[in-house]
């Protein structure tokens, strides 16, 4: 038995069920959290009833959710109708597999890794499960048979869609950076230094794929600005008005559970991971158990930062309208990760990939190029879409009961 | 009180112009259903369990096949994913609703999925999942959902294309079954190989360089022409 638990199938599966269940806690708190850091923005008390400093709102809200007539409405489309809510809520928590939490753990001897999966294909493997996540929205905006759903399923497929390619790219330019697709051998090879104490970390080599990462991690997991999808304004609620209790509230911590996802990804490829530089604790060489604990410290608090910026620019920023995501999408972000992506290329072939000088001076030309071209263009950047129909009177758009509305 | 609710007075139009049938029988009877549902179950079952087999360390999925050719847990996991396969599949030809059949489809395509996983091809399996789980059939639905009236439109083809069909589908089963009869098996022991993606990808940028090269200069005439017919007319 103590062979099986210190072996690493039986570290795999403890691991497993602890991150699921740590995770399951982690999304309900930063419910919390986003109301809090909303409050704190706007200058509001937010949630302080339950509990101290209103620290069991979100058992209050879940005991709530759970509690709730779970409403079907009639004329849904009922088995895509259950199956949408669970399709995103197992998509969203299956990607934490293939996370390097904490390094390499002693155990009896034997050298385990702190990671559900290591498959040789961590990156596509993650990259697959993310793709899968537009299904969610898709069927549940269909099934519900509501024209604002099927308006708000629409929107979420066309901008994963369109936001799925920049990402992708960008994550190209690290696996050429690294050379390989396995999430802890990139880890590792970030442990390094240059000039002795600047770590290299794949944020100092692309930091403009890093940005680009960052923007189209929002727009994946359907963050202000880009959520669109469920508008409140234009779409009721989007692909989820028809939903209520306990299977809203699955559409609800999916998203934060990709918010997660997301932010793990970004800091085991841009960040270093568990790394962090001049302690000893979070270097490769340290195996006791106290250094991986510390090691996924390190990497939580990477997460948390993320998440802080993330709920930083949802109270910040109003929201895209749906030509000017688009345009975001193919006019800018495509050209400058393909440009990336060539620069990576380049450097690879000269062998210069780790070499930050050439990295940065190549990233700081994309970028005044990109600036350039932008200034320059007499494309406005707000305004109405140029090849868009004027405005008709509100009269034209109502039609048999039914409104048109521009997508 | 009643009040006014776009989506139930769209319905009511929407359904009297393209299906006469009552709802109830326009959605399916709960009999009906209820092995439909228990088929999702399965396949479900199936593919969770496949993920965390698939999803274990290369090195320990490696020594259970190893220690076991063959064994339980391996035929239990084929069998389980291989009827999910053949489930989905007629639940595409089952299903009457467009967006009902991507979703077998979509359990379809992730059981070949599951397939590769179990045969440690893990490239393809991720491959199969990105491509066509996650591109191909986002693109189907999407089609459908732009262009369908409504959402309750079923798929009955006429007599004609289902007679062509059966026949072409016969010539497919019976060419299928003789070239798996005339097929000499080669089974070889070893240890299977854990990591692919690098000689996959040597492999494509030398010896299969010219297909792989093809291939791409293929996609990239269909996206220009497809970018040629969406744009609008000046």
């Amino acid at each position: 038995m103590r062979d099986f638990i210190t072996s690493q199938f039986g570290v795999s599966v403890v691991l497993a069920f602890i991150v699921i269940n740590v995770l399951l806690g982690a999304v309900s708190y930063c419910i919390y959290f986003e109301r809090k850091i909303s409050a704190w923005i706007q200058d509001r008390c937010g949630p302080n009833r339950v509990g101290p400093w209103g620290l069991l709102q979100p058992i209050a809200d879940g005991i709530k959710f759970l509690v709730k007539e779970d409403v079907v409405p009639n004329h849904v489309d009922k088995p895509l109708f259950i199956f949408a809510p669970a399709a995103i809520f197992l998509v969203a928590f299956i990607g934490f597999a293939a996370i390097p939490w904490g390094g390499q753990l002693e155990l009896d001897g034997r050298l385990v890794n702190i990671q559900v999966a290591n498959p040789d294909i961590g990156l596509l493997y993650i990259l697959g499960v993310g793709s899968m996540s537009v299904y969610g929205a898709v069927l549940g905006g269909w099934a519900s048979n509501n024209k604002y759903s099927l308006y708000g399923a629409i929107r979420a497929t066309a901008q994963m869609l369109s936001y799925d390619i920049p990402m992708g790219l960008c994550i190209l330019v690290v696996v050429l950076t690294m050379g390989t697709l396995r999430l802890e051998e990139i880890t590792l090879q970030q442990t390094g230094y240059w000039a002795g104490w600047i770590p290299q970390w794949n944020i100092f080599l692309h930091p403009l794929a890093f940005a680009i990462l960052f923007i189209t991690a929002l727009a994946e997991s359907n963050r202000t600005p880009f959520d669109l999808a469920e508008a409140e304004q234009e779409l009721v609620g989007g692909f989820h008005t028809e939903y209520s209790a306990l299977k809203f509230g699955m559409f609800f911590l999916a998203e934060y559970a990709h918010m997660i996802t997301a932010s793990a990804f970004i800091a085991v490829l841009f960040l270093g991971g568990w790394h962090l530089p001049g302690v000893s604790w979070t270097q490769p060489q340290a195996t006791q158990w106290y250094a991986v604990l510390a090691k996924i410290v390190v990497l939580s608090t990477k997460i948390i930062f993320f998440l802080f910026v993330m709920m930083w620019i949802r109270w910040t920023l109003p929201r895209f309208r749906f030509d000017q995501l688009m345009r975001l999408a193919w006019k800018g972000l495509i050209p400058i990760t393909l440009a990336l992506f060539v620069l990576a290329a380049a450097l690879l072939f000269f062998d210069r990939q780790r070499s930050p000088l050439w990295a940065l001076s190549g990233n700081l030309v994309i970028l005044v190029v990109a600036l350039i071209t932008a200034s320059s263009s007499r494309l406005r950047v707000t305004g109405r879409q140029v090849n868009l129909p004027t405005i008709a009177p509100a009269t034209d758009f109502v039609r048999l009961g039914r409104v048109e509305m521009p997508l | 009180m009643r009040t006014f609710c776009p989506s139930q007075c769209d319905q009511s139009v929407e359904r009297k112009r393209y299906d006469r049938r009552p709802l109830a029988s326009a959605r399916g009877s709960d009999r009906r259903r209820c092995p439909l549902l228990a088929a999702c179950i399965a396949t479900w079952l199936g593919f969770s369990s496949t993920v965390v087999w698939a999803s274990l360390p290369t090195d320990m999925a490696q020594s259970t096949k190893a220690a076991a050719p063959g064994g339980l847990l391996e035929a239990f996991l084929f069998y389980t994913v291989a009827g999910g396969v053949v489930l989905s599949a007629l639940g595409v030809c089952i299903a009457k609703n467009i967006v009902r059949m991507a979703v077998w489809l979509f359990a379809g395509l992730g059981s070949v999925a599951m397939l590769y996983f179990l045969l440690a091809a893990n490239f393809l399996g991720a491959i199969q999942l990105i491509i066509y789980a996650g591109g191909t059939l986002v693109l189907l639905v999407f089609g459908v959902m732009l262009t369908s009236k409504s959402p309750w439109v079923r798929f009955d083809p006429p007599k004609v294309e289902l007679i062509a069909a059966a026949v072409v589908c016969l010539a497919l089963v019976v060419s299928l079954c003789t070239v798996l009869a005339r097929t000499v098996w080669s089974s070889a022991e070893g240890i299977v190989p854990g990591a692919t993606v690098a000689a996959f990808g040597e492999r494509l940028l030398t010896t299969y360089l010219v297909p792989f090269e093809v291939a791409g200069v293929l996609l990239m005439i269909v996206m220009v022409g497809a970018a040629h017919l969406a744009r609008q007319e000046e």
